[in-house]
């Protein structure tokens, strides 16, 4: 029978292909856009690029949605109504702009600091904090104070580097792997392309997650362990690995701190700290001379144990032998861990083996000579296959630094680090700490008229680079680098809006925001943040935060909120550079940037953001931004990525540098550049030679290529910091023993948490209430469909989440007699929330957790008023304070990690009980209005005028 | 499965039609009689009022004339191709009757085998559904040709009461057909009860090896064609109770009637009236019955929506 | 013509979908509504895309299931319960109880290489192949009132415009964690026939008799931690510190 249809078999996809980046996610992958009569036809991965390799996630082939959704912004709008209504004139950007520049030239002439400046998912940081030096206000930062500083700063601070922009699993050789709570929005692509890989291979997979969905539920191994007890799970590890002598003393003594002698003068100020020589060289214990010799003297033979007296009479230890003699308590057996995390002692013994035996029992050799920094030739590299990723679920606990300390620890003593098989750094890392700069934001660093002395995040060495006053109070508005948040690495932008309502310490006249839904998801306790932004001074009738800009593509919650909105582009409308100055996508074997372009052209009234603010900067006349004639240095964001220049000859991109274009890293502006990537895919990559892709820490072939690449002026290898002295003079002030002291309110705090060991404490959130009362934890989960609060706008990724229940464990379902679809009411000590439930089995049985940012307020996103989004969605924001109970002094804390100022989002505690079926889910809030939103089709048929 | 009210339209007036048609194609009422052609014609209309309704839920009735082709493997298509030639006897032997006050035997047997075998074919599209269990045994076929007959049975008693034919035998018949009937369709209803489910979410996922299953979350989170069409619900008390509203209104009320009237005999307006009743009481039962015929069938794709 | 293909169709194209790998992300499900929404027939309608009863025809969806083991170890506070990842899209039977059904011959399985496809031309929307599908695999456009069902990218698999590596269904060619595979299941010798026979490749309900095309991999049994905990070695001396610090010396001794 011969009657089959003929199907048109060979159509063209399309009339034509750009390639650029994609902007669904953090992920940053390659993607083609098919363009057919104008409009997008398909996105696919780009298979050259080097993120995804062709594939691409929910998120990015929904990007046509995005791209078309009805809650774009049109134009820029001012405020008519009072605020938090969403009542909106359209603007000219003319007048936008003017009226952006009369405000922010006000305060940068009166007082600087009366600007707060925050980003939220911005991938331009290295322009928006360039931006905000130049405009000289110390309040700058984006947004990984709510998202994973005690991450990056615990993996920076103890070995150069941390996870996912700094470093990945080697997924080709490494044997095992384990993953500690990950967000599944976040390097994505590549996690999941590695879990592939994993599986073919047959590596094992170990997930520790208090929730079994996502990667966990393909995990070999699962420990579905109590939120915040991570860090105790780790140091348990680490306390039968020491039992059982699996470490590796070899990579100890050469590239850890291990040596590192340590001052015992208990009572004095360099009690605890390294021992240095007259020229400041640390000391380390010579055992065949028996006598102390400075770090990398030649020959040496460094003790790991041992108390020597030093020169000056004093005496010191190796810190290995403080390390050893902390974990090897029996406070840290498996049996003595096993309530607070609930995990059986058999399983964390288990893991303990599994990590022992693959570590040094399945070694791997990769036959490459390498000559190490001291000069040393070695035949071949030595991999101890077992890497280890993680992220939030670590780091967004009040004791995450910590925590992720005692992960990298314990790599650091079983040797896989940057070696074959484990965790390998991403260029331009390893950076040591004293690489980075210190934070600037001093009074004496800022002033009228003219820029920051430097720039405003870094690494603080000690209590002498904080930025506080004489008396100890914060210079900046969210009390980053002060006595509250030492280390607050990336700011803290989720105590902006609270402590610029406070005034404490000092109102701020404009605030100034970008891609940051602080008015919703982004905020804890988003009720009263809500209540903050509109909160007005009785005594002079104008609003507490007197002047608010946002820019935004989307009509999110917070554009309710602003009095002048900058209207963004799509990411398909737009330049971008992701640049190794700011969030690199490098792999371990490459070094790589990219770039975003305008594959469609903007049929609205919006301008991309960093044009705009390099319009601004120009207006203001910042220097960087405009000539000393005044004239703007630069059209636009394209001619920026180009034109300017970090230091002389490296710029925003690293590819296609020099007149000819053959130039990487280093070299003269380009003005084919951003041509050359776009015919490239958008990208760059350039290949480490194999001499130097691993051990980068100490690699000096690595250390060359990083100089030749203007990663660094000069080598900067770096040596494992397992114990962390500029904790250590934290502590010191905090003992009174160091200038500068402690205020006494922060000392007790300081010396529980700033040990310069890894340590676990109970969370404050959860130590600092009732345990009885609050019997349960509450956390969100990242559905790897949706990106933050992106994604409910997209009319097809909505359809995949476009409610969420609260997950709650089967045994507390059997205690309070529910099934799925009741309602219940969740409370905290700071609120309650009433919700639909749904029944799981594969969760901590003590953990009810949801969904990330699907509840939506009513009348945002261009969303019916009455979607599940705004009726059944919820937040779990509601239940969390950005501020911890009173102390007995009545002072509250931040709910925040003590060094870094990281948001304390899963350190919640809550109670359940039944409630009556509702309608909607509690807190409800009034429907705000849509400000000029496109009207929406009853029914979509994306693609049917192609239809065969 | 979703109980779609043209389907059941379709499915009750058609086998009323058809099962009249049936009936008169037996030769059993007067040809000569003003109500025998009034049968005729209300045979026709009920079919073609059942087969125009079933076009009321195609996505593209304008092109309901392919579904003629396909006769040999679709009995959906069998249906269609049927129900129109067994128009052929079925206009000769009404306009017979009308037109000559004739009854034509061949016409007449040949137009009564093609209802049968027309209401077969429509039975047999849902019998021949391996995915819906309760559905698919040679009951379905059994009920829907002994519903459809009873029907004839029931409406030839109005006409034979207006003057159309024997008073005793048509109602007697009708309730012979009544017991065959709900007999069969209690056997019927009896069977689904008894089902143990072909697929469950183990088989349907192949991971009952591993243990229990049970759906997590759906892969999209509101209702959608799937879940409308296959996973409706009716709650089994409720079902129950219109269980018994069919038996009484289809089977009892009917019978009850139709018997007072066979022994009372005679005709004229109040017998009409009273048999017309037990008729409108029948096809209310077999509306409801054809009503959780969809609704209390299980469709094995709810395995994938934890139904 | 409904009637299904004399002779076992010389290729049996389809996928093999690996329930151990998948991580349940979606990206196959929005891949394929972008790729065929704009592809083969009438476009993927939404319905009130924006509203509260927000619902359209997807080729693929993912569900997810929990499944309790009888008697599973319990590891702390957490049991054995686990979630697994489920895509699902037509399954491309040899006995597709959907072609038999269509009263149109709208409905076919392809001849050459076993593709269950619907000739939109011929639809008249009546759903009757939707219902004789046990697995849910065709969904009825509400806008077009045709009935849309996977068609294995029919027109990226044989698409001469496109590089031979591309030429793969949509969502093989976008699955992150590789657990999608496409290929010839009727040959043995396969790149997927061979996954199949390795990995135990099963059917989905085989008793609905539809003998289907594309095959499952079971997930993998999880493998216990506790059972290593005795591979850990015990030191000699393992009472606190100070055999940790004389094994460490003999250590410093070696190196």
């Amino acid at each position: 029978m011969n009657s089959e249809p003929r199907v048109a078999l060979s159509r063209p996809v399309a009339d034509e292909v750009r390639k650029t980046t994609c902007y669904m996610c953090a992920c940053r992958c390659g993607i083609n856009v098919h363009l057919k009569d104008g409009k997008i036809r398909y996105i696919e991965g780009n298979r050259d690029h080097p993120v995804n390799r062709g594939v691409l996630c929910a998120k990015g082939s929904a990007g046509i949605m995005q791209h078309y959704a009805p809650a774009r912004l049109r134009a820029p709008l001012k405020r008519v109504g009072p605020r938090g209504f969403g009542q909106f004139q359209e603007i000219s950007w003319e007048e936008a702009l003017s009226t952006a520049t009369e405000w922010l030239g006000h305060v940068r002439h009166t007082d600087p600091k009366k600007l707060a400046f925050f980003t939220g998912r911005d991938q331009s940081q290295s322009l928006t904090g360039f931006w905000a030096q130049q405009f000289g206000t110390p309040n700058y930062a984006a947004h990984g104070g709510f998202c994973s500083v005690n991450m990056a700063a615990a993996g920076i601070m103890t070995l150069g580097g941390a996870f996912w922009e700094f470093g990945a699993p080697d997924w080709d050789r490494t044997k095992l792997f384990v993953m500690f709570g990950v967000a599944e929005d976040h390097d994505s692509n590549p996690i999941k392309m590695g879990i592939g890989k994993l599986k073919q291979r047959g590596a094992r997979f170990v997930s520790v997650n208090p929730v079994r969905t996502g990667y966990s539920a393909v995990a070999d191994s699962w420990i579905g362990i109590r939120p915040g007890t991570d860090g105790l799970l780790i140091l348990s590890v680490v306390h039968e690995l020491l039992k059982a002598r699996k470490i590796d003393v070899d990579y100890l003594v050469r590239y850890s701190n291990a040596s590192w002698l340590v001052i015992d003068a208990p009572g004095t100020a360099e009690h605890g700290l390294f021992a240095r020589d007259g020229e400041g060289r640390v000391q380390v214990y010579e055992t065949v001379t028996e006598r102390p010799v400075p770090v990398g003297t030649k020959g040496a033979r460094a003790a790991l144990s041992g108390r020597f007296e030093l020169a000056d009479g004093r005496f010191a230890v190796p810190s290995f032998q403080l390390l050893a003699e902390k974990y090897l308590d029996p406070k840290y057996a498996p049996e003595a861990v096993t309530e607070e995390t609930g995990v059986a002692a058999d399983v964390i013994r288990g893991l303990a083996a599994e990590i022992a035996r693959v570590a040094f029992d399945e070694t791997i050799i990769v036959e490459q000579p390498w000559t190490d920094v001291n000069g040393e030739r070695h035949p071949y590299f030595v991999g101890r296959p077992v890497s280890f990723h993680a992220m939030r679920g670590l780091s967004a606990h009040s004791n995450g630094f910590q925590t992720a300390r005692a992960l990298h620890m314990l790599q650091v003593l079983i040797g896989a680090v940057d070696c074959p098989g484990a965790f390998r750094f991403e260029p331009p890392y390893p950076k040591p700490m004293t690489a980075h700069p210190t934070p600037h934001g001093k009074a004496e660093h800022f002033g009228s008229d003219k820029p920051l002395s430097g720039p405003h995040l870094g690494f603080p060495r000690g209590p002498e680079d904080l930025l506080v006053d004489a008396e100890g109070k914060p210079t900046r508005i969210d009390k980053a680098f002060s006595w509250d948040a030492p280390i607050a690495a990336h700011g803290m932008m989720h105590m902006v809006i609270a402590n610029a309502h406070a005034g404490d310490p000092y109102p701020i006249d404009v605030l100034f925001m970008y891609m940051a839904n602080m008015a919703w998801n982004s905020s804890m306790n988003t009720a009263g943040t809500m209540k903050m932004l509109t909160d007005k001074d009785p005594e002079t009738g104008e609003y507490r935060i007197p002047k608010i800009i946002y820019s935004d593509a989307y009509s999110s919650e917070m554009v309710a909120y602003a009095d002048l909105v900058l209207p963004d582009t799509t990411y398909l409308e737009r330049y971008d550079c992701i640049s190794l100055l700011d969030r690199p996508i490098s792999e371990p074997d490459a070094v790589q940037d990219a770039i975003r372009w305008p594959v469609l052209e903007p049929d609205r009234d919006v301008r991309a953001f960093q044009t705009v603010l390099l319009d601004l900067g120009a207006r203001l006349k910042l220097p960087g931004f405009a000539d000393n004639h005044g004239h703007p240095l630069y059209k636009d964001y394209a001619d920026y990525i180009v034109r300017h220049e970090r230091r002389p000859g490296i710029g925003p991109l690293a590819g296609f540098r020099g007149t000819n274009g053959d130039k990487a890293g280093r070299g003269a502006a380009n003005p084919d550049q951003l041509e050359r990537y776009i015919e490239n895919g958008s990208f760059f990559s350039a290949h480490i030679p194999l001499e130097a892709q691993f051990m980068k820490h100490a690699n000096q072939a690595y250390q060359d290529f990083a100089v030749r690449m203007g990663f660094f002026d000069t080598p900067q290898p770096v040596t494992f910091q397992l114990y962390l002295e500029p904790l250590q003079k934290f502590r010191l002030s905090a003992e009174g023993l160091r200038e500068p002291v402690a205020p006494e309110t922060h000392r007790d705090r300081i010396l529980q948490a700033f040990d310069p060991l890894p340590q676990w404490y109970r969370p404050f959130g959860e130590a600092l209430v009732d345990r009885e009362a609050y019997p349960y934890h509450a956390i969100t989960q990242r559905p790897a469909a949706m990106y933050h609060s992106w994604g409910s706008m997209n009319a097809w990724l909505r359809q995949i989440h476009t409610k969420n229940p609260l997950y709650v464990p089967g045994p507390i379902c059997d205690e309070f007699g529910l099934v799925d679809g009741d309602w219940v009411w969740v409370t905290s000590s700071h609120g309650r929330i009433k919700v639909e439930i749904a029944r799981m089995e594969a969760v901590n049985s003590r953990t009810m957790w949801t969904w990330n940012a699907i509840g939506k307020r009513a009348g945002t996103w261009a969303l019916d008023a009455n979607a599940p989004e705004a009726t059944k969605g919820f937040l779990m924001n509601h239940l969390i304070n950005e501020l911890l109970p009173p102390r007995s002094d009545g002072m509250r804390w931040s709910n925040s990690d003590p060094i870094t100022g990281q948001a304390a989002w899963y350190d919640l505690r809550v109670r359940i009980e039944k409630a009556e079926a509702g309608a909607v889910s509690e807190p409800h809030f009034p429907t705000v209005a849509q400000p000029e939103p496109e009207p929406h089709p009853s029914v979509l048929r994306y693609g049917q005028e192609w239809a065969t | 499965m979703h109980p779609a009210f043209s389907i059941i339209i379709l499915t009750t007036l058609s086998g009323l039609g058809y099962g009249l048609a049936a009936v008169l194609g037996l030769g059993l009422l007067d040809p000569a009689a003003t109500a025998t052609k009034c049968a005729h014609v209300l045979a026709l209309a009920l079919i073609s009022a059942g087969l125009l309704s079933s076009t009321a839920h195609l996505g593209n009735p304008q092109r309901a004339w392919r579904a003629l082709s396909q006769w040999r493997s679709s009995w959906l298509s069998r249906e269609g191709v049927m129900s129109i030639v067994t128009f052929v006897p079925l206009l000769v032997s009404a306009w017979a009757s009308i037109t000559e006050g004739a009854y034509l035997p061949l016409p007449g047997l040949i137009g009564t085998v093609l209802c049968v075998v027309t209401v077969y074919c429509t039975s047999m599209i849902y019998a021949s559904l391996k995915s819906v269990q309760a559905w698919y045994t040679p009951l379905t076929p059994a009920c829907y040709a002994l519903l459809a007959a009873t029907g004839g049975f029931v409406l030839a008693s109005v006409f034979a009461f207006a003057g159309g034919g024997n008073t005793r035998a048509l109602p007697l018949l009708a309730v012979g057909f009544l017991i065959a009937a709900w007999g069969t369709k209690l056997r019927w209803r009896e069977r689904m009860k008894s089902l143990v489910p072909l697929s469950t979410p183990e088989s349907a996922t192949g991971l009952g090896n591993i243990g229990r299953v049970r759906l997590f979350e759906r892969p999209h989170v509101t209702e959608n064609y799937l879940t409308r069409e296959m996973g409706f619900k009716v709650a089994r008390k409720h079902a129950k109770k219109l269980w018994r509203l069919a038996l009484v209104a289809g089977a009892i009320v009917p019978a009850v009637l139709l018997l007072v009237l066979a022994a009372l005999g005679g005709q004229g307006v109040l017998p009409v009236a009273i048999a017309s009743l037990a008729a409108l009481a029948h096809w209310l039962g077999v509306f409801v019955e054809r009503w959780l015929f969809f609704a209390e069938a299980r469709h094995s794709v709810v395995n994938y929506y934890g139904g | 013509m409904t009637t299904l293909p004399a002779l076992p169709t010389p290729k049996k194209l389809g996928l093999v979908i690996d329930l151990d790998t998948c991580v349940g992300c979606h990206a196959c499900v929005v891949s394929c509504k972008e790729w065929n929404t704009g592809g083969y027939g009438s476009a993927l309608s939404d319905q009130d895309p924006y509203g509260a009863d927000v619902s359209g025809a997807w080729l693929n969806r993912v569900h997810s299931f929990e499944v309790v083991p009888e008697g599973g170890e319990v590891v702390g506070e957490a049991g054995q319960a686990r979630i697994v990842h489920f895509p699902k899209s037509c399954l491309h039977c040899e006995d597709a109880p959907c072609v038999t059904v269509c009263p149109t011959g709208a409905s076919y399985k392809r001849s050459a290489d076993g593709i269950v496809l619907v000739d939109e031309d011929k639809c008249i929307g009546c759903g009757l192949c939707a219902w004789a599908c046990p697995y849910g695999a065709r969904e009825m456009d509400l806008a077009a009132g045709v009935m849309k069902k996977c068609t294995l990218c029919i027109d990226r698999i044989y698409n001469e415009t496109l590089e031979e590596v591309d030429r793969v269904p949509s969502c093989v060619r976008t699955c992150p964690a590789s657990a999608r595979h496409f290929g010839d299941l009727g040959d043995p010798n396969s790149a997927v026939s061979k996954l199949v026979a390795e990995r135990g490749g099963m059917d989905l309900m085989p008793e609905q008799g539809t003998r289907p095309v594309n095959k499952y991999l079971p997930p993998r049994p999880r493998k216990s931690l506790a059972e290593s905990a005795h591979t850990l070695p015990l030191a000699e001396n393992t009472e606190g510190a100070r055999g940790f610090f004389a094994w460490l010396d003999g250590m410093l001794d070696r190196i």
